[in-house]
């Protein structure tokens, strides 16, 4: 890695934060909360890859290999329940979801 | 030397401002094409990283499914998306207040990384490098099918889980629509097919 260590986790601090970021701004719409969060793990998989290289060990590259899995999981399943929500709603605004308790 | 830090400046600059437009773009579409742009040019800081695998995957995974599922779900929902943006200027000071914060901390954290160097682990799996002959797919799978097989399959089970997940969630059966139900057609005997009648002449069969 020609390119220091630091310049990769900048880059992964700065894009998670953004995911944080999205997160708060757009609390109304799920669909753009789901995107961020997808931003954030794909901080943690440079922060785990720069690791893996910088280390010259393979399990961060094995694991951010685990959480691409996860990711796409849970943007398959995440899309599912917006859509059945907004099949009985009508509308995707998660501000008023509270009739999803009991 | 040069040519890299050309290559990496750029991938990273199009990665953070196309992450950045993807939580402010004011069309959701246009959010999922900026996050295509923002998996691309990662995939681009992967390759230079020397994890080529994991690019290719990322590319395959993100552009090719994650992200043209979140375009079929955007377009298919015909939602006001102008409606959800109302907290957008509201949420702003103190979305931003904390995202300075974190981010202060944690490129804090990366450059104290950087100065004093992270603990180093020689028991580890070793990496494709410039000394080693393995391409970074051979390592990966040398050690993916090894150490790690239960967990590979464990991953294996979670997407089988999420898929039936996704489709349990989503699968709606429509009242009033003839389904052909293959069970009733073979548990059929003469027995209940067939009935003798005997109408009289000018009135024809009731049922």
């Amino acid at each position: 890695m020609i390119i220091g260590l630091a310049h990769y986790l900048a880059v992964a601090a700065i894009l998670f934060t953004i995911g944080v970021f999205g997160i708060f701004v757009n609390r109304k719409n799920i669909i753009v909360i789901l995107m961020s969060v997808e931003l954030m793990l794909l901080a943690v998989n440079i922060n785990l890859v720069a690791f893996s290289v910088y280390l010259g060990n393979l399990t961060g590259q094995i694991f951010a290999m685990f959480v691409l899995t996860v990711a796409a999981a849970e943007a398959a399943v995440g899309l599912a329940i917006l859509v059945t929500f907004f099949r009985n709603r009508g509308d995707i605004a998660v501000d008023d979801a509270s009739m999803m308790k009991g | 030397m040069a040519l890299q830090a050309i290559a990496f400046y750029l991938m990273a600059a199009v990665t953070l401002a196309s992450g950045f437009c993807v939580v402010s773009a004011r069309n959701p579409v246009h959010s999922v094409l900026w996050l295509i742009l923002a998996f691309f040019s990662a995939a681009g800081l992967f390759v230079l990283m020397g994890a080529e695998f994991l690019a290719m995957l990322l590319v395959v995974v993100y552009v090719g499914a994650v992200a043209v599922l979140f375009l079929f779900v955007v377009m298919m929902l015909d939602v006001d998306f102008a409606s959800l943006r109302q907290g957008f200027a509201r949420y702003m000071p103190i979305g931003l207040l904390i995202a300075v914060f974190l981010a202060a901390e944690m490129v804090l954290v990366a450059s104290t990384v950087a100065t004093k160097g992270a603990a180093r682990d020689a028991v580890g799996p070793v990496a494709s490098g410039a000394g080693s002959t393995l391409s970074n797919a051979e390592a990966i799978g040398r050690v993916l099918y090894t150490d790690y097989i239960y967990f590979f399959q464990a991953a294996g089970l979670v997407l089988l889980v999420a898929m039936i997940g996704a489709i349990v969630l989503t699968l709606r059966h429509k009242p009033g629509v003839k389904r052909q139900i293959i069970m009733n057609q073979v548990l059929r005997t003469p027995k209940t097919g067939m009935r003798m009648s005997d109408p009289k002449p000018g009135e024809g069969i009731d049922a």
